[in-house]
This record gives C-alpha cells, structure tokens and sequence, in this order.
C-alpha cells in the first residue's frame, strides 16, 4: 500500500521538492547578507541614536520580498489541500479505479490510512521546511519591522514557527473529506479553497484575540504610538493627534485596539482617526513655528493627562500561542480525519 | 458445500429510488454464473454489493459464508469499463496487486501478460480497450481468488476483443476451480460461458438455475388457438403469444408434453430469457406513466 501511494505520488512531491529546494537555495543566499547588514547597520545606529530611523529604512528596503515570503508561508498549506487533498479521491471515482483499489486484499481503511499518513506526513514536512527556512530568513526583518507587520500581527504570525504545519495538515484532511463528500475534483477543489480561506480569516478575527485575554494599558504618548500631529492653522489654531496601533516598548506586538483618552479616561478617538487636543497651536510647543518640537509638543499633550490606552497581545506570547493554535488545528484535523474514515467505511461506494 | 453467493430480501437505496430490492438468492459453488438483465436492473448494485463495494440498505448477503468485506481477500472483482490507473504502466499494475493481496501469483500473472502479447512496461492509459479488460482480468485471477466478479466485462469491447476475453476466461475457470459470476445485458455473450443463469429485471430475480435444466424444462409450443387458464396445471406460463387462430406458449414444465395439437420446439438461451424478460412484472414505475398518459 505504501508503495503505491509513493508510487502515485511521487509526481506531485517531486515537483513540490524541487520548487522546496528552490525556495531554500534562495533563502541561503539572500539570507546571511541580509543579517550581516542588520548587524552592521545595528552597530552604527548605537552610536548615534538613530536605530529608529535604521529600522524604518532597513525594512521598507525589503518589505517586498518579507510580504511576498510571508504570503507565500500563508498559500502553501491551501495549495497542498488544493492539489494533494481534494484530488485524492475524487480522482479515483472520477476514474472508477477506487473499484479497482478497494477491492484488492487492504481494507479501504487501510488503503485511506495509509494514503492520508503518509501524504499527509509529506504535506506537514513541506509546510515546516518552509516555514522555518523562512522564520529563519525573516529573522533580521522581524526585528525591524513596522508595528503593522509585527511578529503577532495576523500576516506574519501564520508564516512563521509551527503554525503553518498544524495549516497544512488540516488542509490537507479538508481536501480529501470535501472531496469524498463532493465527488468531483474541480467543485471540491473551489470548495476546498472557499472553506479553508474562510477558516484562515476567520481564526485571526475572531478566535486567536481570544485565546489568551489581551493586556490593557495605559501609556504616555510619544513618536511611537502618535501617528500625526495637525495644526490647523485657520481654524484657530486646533491642535489634532492620530494614534497608532503601536504600544511603546512592546514592538512585535499585535495591538488589537489603540486610543486616545483624555485626562478623566473618556475616549477621545479610536485608531488613526485624528482627534482634537486642547493645546494651543498658535504658541507655545505645539506651534508651527517652534521647529524640532515634535518631542515637546506631546509633552506638553501628556502634562495634561491625555494618554494612549492599547489592548494588545505582546511579543512573548509569540510561542504560546503558536501551541494553542496548532493544538486547535491538530484537533480539527483529528475530528476531520475521524469523519472521514467513518464516511469511507460507511457511505462511500 | 456453502453456497457462493446467498442474499435475502436484500436492497440498495439511492436516496428514495431503490436499485434493487427484496432480492433473493442462492448460488450453489463450482459455477459460472451468468447475470443478464436489461440496463438499469440491478446488475452492478447487486455486484457491488457482493463485492463489499457497496453496504446494502436492507436484507442481508453473504459471499463464501460470510459478510463480503470480509470475504473480500477471496473474491476477485472486475468493475465495470474495466478501470485501471491511466498513468501507471502495466507492470506497476502486477506490483500493486503482489503488495496488496496476500495471496498472489505472480508468474501466472506475469505469463499472462506475455502470452497476450503486451509490452509490461506500456502505460495503462495506453492500452486498446480490449488490452486493458485483459490487464484488470488478469489482476482478477492473479488474486487466486474462490470468486471473480465480472461486471459487464466485455460491455464496450468490439466483437474480436469480446471473443478473446472470454476466451481468457474460459482457459482460466478450466484450469483452477473457483466459480465466476459475470453479468451482461447481452445472453449472446454469456451463452458460450455460463452454465448457470440468473435473469434479474427490476431489481427482481426472474429466474435461476443451471442453463442444461433450464433448457431441458423450458419448451415453445405452438398449435391452434388456447387460451392460458386451459393450460395443464404442471405447465408454468412464462410467455404466450396469440394470433386469430394460433398460439405460442413458452412454458416450464419438469414433465414430458404429450399433447399432440402442439408443436414443441427447444428454446435458446436468448429466448428463453426473453421470454421472462417480457412477463416482467407491472412495476409501480410503468403504471404510474399509464396513469400520468
């Protein structure tokens, strides 16, 4: 049995091997350059103040290819469920050799134990190598990185560690039970995908905040979590700050809500939504005029009680919740794999 | 001896239409068995079923004594159209069934394969039609199985690949002693091979028995005009025809007819099961089209 399922698969995992060993050829090179300019970029920063600045010009410079290895960490476990799991046996019964297979000496039990095991054992091993190879290369990029992109925030938290396993093991059992249920290769293969993106935006929106109660702060406002700062300068002067889903010394983290509150904890705005402050902008350190004040300016905002209050997650939740959300992905999988082999046993013919 | 195939009040559902119901039977072992029955009877459920594909709705059904799932290392099953993996080449095919059956003879299948004149190094996908009922039936055999399920085999080969198939066959069940049952829609295709004949027709057995008594008890009489009630009493009416003055009965009778106003004449196996074919029973589906009419 196991020979033929390596013999019927091997196509499909040579290919996926090669475009693996691709990926990893690429990384190799690209990667330890790209560490060395963090260090030495990190060395010249510390003398002078500026690793702020650093940061901001070093991610932006490699944004795109952080975003597109991200994404491509986020598609694979789809595709794998795409072309490995729905075709596994809406192939045979479009074919009718699931007549041929299943009436030969193995159980059709079996014969799906060993197909889901092993394929499924292959779908995982893929899912890791290139979730680590790029864990690994993102590792210079996920220090720097905007707060938007940070180590928590739903893009990047899916493409790195072990989550995009537990994804692929999961997508591939969504596969083959959609396509035992759908029969036929082309509707399950859009219904396997339908499912699963919906599933994957589903987790970050509405289960993943939950899975630990997030931390709820207060913090004094500063360059880091004030977006903007507008004077308007007919409109008497009005001073207006936007807030960042930022959280001052917590970067990687995933702020799930940031505002600004005045000095007896109202909200005053939600977001980068810009909100009126009552400082004067006409004079003093919030004026046009007084040039390099930006530090100033929010000093004098801060002296009057005016705070950011964030909820977030914090970095060090990173590996927690990895677990969590495997483990939660390793039970669907069960449950879909339990299906399955009550269905294969019982309705399937 | 356990019987080969035994099935009582057995059914499959498809949702609300049955493809088979209330279906008994009892097929004695050491038999080639013929199931004919027109498209749509029941013949692959039936199959199906005995072959473990399938999980009857009702009734019950054992294959060599037992449950078919697990009986299946011992029944060898040739689907219909003959299926084989398309990308895989025609040895990989004999390596499959040496991995997945416990019991497998290899050189026979090897020998069988040369003897046919294949090349086993030929994918599947590129075999004549006849080429690759050929292949799917020498997995059957090399399984070595009590029992080989055909279902329609020769269904879509041309008149030459149908005769050489059978004619495979025929050798196999001549040298090994295990019981086939082979369904067709056609009785020109299993009258060279069967010896036993089952004639199911919606979903319904008509008849069965082995085809020497059924020949020998089955008679077509032909003589004046008569009507079906003065009829004998130990003469079963399967078919009758009337013109103005003249009648032809097929009948079953296990006694010699001695009635000298009748021609009696032998039937073939074709006419015989048509004859069964057109006593078909009123199913609920043809009278409701004469009430909807």
């Amino acid at each position: 049995m196991i020979w033929l399922t390596w013999r019927q698969f091997r196509g499909a995992a040579a290919m996926t091997a090669v475009f693996l060993v691709l990926l990893i050829a690429l990384l190799a090179l690209t990667g330890p350059d790209l560490a060395s300019r963090y260090t030495t970029g990190i060395a010249a920063c510390a003398l002078d103040d500026g690793c702020d600045r650093f940061f901001d010009l070093f991610f932006d410079q490699f944004q795109l290819q952080f975003t597109a290895l991200s994404a491509l960490v986020l598609a694979l476990p789809a595709f794998l469920g795409l072309f490995w799991g729905a075709p596994l046996i809406t192939r045979e019964l479009e074919a009718g050799t699931h007549l041929l297979v299943w009436s030969q000496g193995v159980t059709r039990g079996r014969w799906l134990a060993v197909k889901l095991g092993l394929i499924g054992l292959v779908a995982v091993g893929a899912a890791c190598v290139c979730g680590f190879a790029v864990t690994w290369w993102s590792q210079p990029l996920d220090r720097s990185a905007f707060p938007e992109l940070g180590q928590m925030t739903p893009l990047v938290f899916g493409a790195r560690g072990i989550v995009p396993m537990g994804y692929a093991a999961f997508a591939f059992v969504l596969g083959v039970t959609i396509g035992m249920l759908v029969r036929r290769t082309l509707p399950a293969m859009a219904l396997t995908l339908a499912v699963f993106v919906a599933i994957q935006f589903a987790m970050p929106m509405l289960v993943r905040p939950h899975l630990m109660p997030p931390v709820t702060s207060t913090h004094e406002l500063s360059r880091t979590n004030v977006g903007s700062i507008n004077v308007q300068r007919d409109g008497g002067g009005t001073v207006r700050l936007g807030i960042k889903p930022a959280v001052p010394g917590q970067s990687g983290a995933w702020v799930l809500s940031s505002a600004l509150i005045d000095p007896s904890g109202k909200v005053v705005s939600v977001g980068d939504e810009p909100a009126p402050v009552p400082v004067s902008g006409t004079s003093g350190p919030c004026a046009p005029q007084a040039q390099p004040s930006q530090e100033n300016c929010l000093g004098a905002v801060n002296a009057l009680g005016y705070r950011q209050l964030a909820s977030y997650h914090p970095l060090d939740r990173f590996w927690p919740f990895q677990w969590i959300e495997t483990g939660i992905y390793a039970v669907l999988t069960l449950g879909l794999t339990w299906f399955s082999f009550w269905w294969i046993r019982r309705r399937l013919s | 001896m356990t019987p080969v195939l035994q099935a009582q009040g057995l059914g499959k559902r498809y949702g609300r239409r049955w493809a088979l119901r209330e279906c008994t039977i009892d097929i004695p072992t050491g038999h080639v068995v013929g199931l004919v029955g027109p498209n749509g009877a029941g013949k692959t459920t039936l199959l199906k079923l005995a072959s473990g594909q399938l999980e009857p709705s009702e009734g019950d059904i054992k294959v060599l004594g037992g449950r078919p799932a697990s009986t299946l290392p011992k029944v060898g099953f040739v689907a219909q159209d003959t299926p084989v993996y398309a990308g895989l080449t025609i040895a990989d095919h004999l390596r499959m069934g040496a991995r997945l059956n416990q019991k497998w003879d290899a050189t026979m299948a090897r020998e069988r394969i040369a003897q046919l004149g294949l090349d086993p190094n030929r994918r599947a996908r590129k075999l004549s039609g006849g080429e690759r009922a050929q292949l799917a039936l020498t997995l059957g055999l090399a399984k070595r199985p009590e029992l080989l399920i055909l279902d329609e085999p020769v269904a879509s080969l041309d008149p030459l690949a149908r005769r050489e198939f059978l004619q495979g066959l025929m050798e196999a069940t001549a040298a090994d002693e295990f019981s086939v049952v082979l369904s067709s829609h056609l009785v020109a295709d299993l009258e060279r091979v069967c010896d036993f004949l089952l004639v199911l027709v919606d979903s319904t057995v008509l008849v069965a028995g082995e085809v020497e008594t059924l020949l020998a008890t089955h008679h077509r009489l032909t003589g004046p005009r008569r009507d079906p009630d003065r009829m004998p009493a130990g003469q079963q009416v399967i078919s009758a025809r009337h013109t103005d003055r003249q009648s032809t009965y097929v009948i079953r009778t296990e006694e010699a007819v001695l009635d000298p106003a009748w021609a009696v004449s032998r039937l073939t196996l074709e006419d015989l099961v048509l004859a069964y074919m057109e006593r078909r029973p009123v199913s609920g589906r043809r009278t409701d089209l004469e009430v909807l009419r």
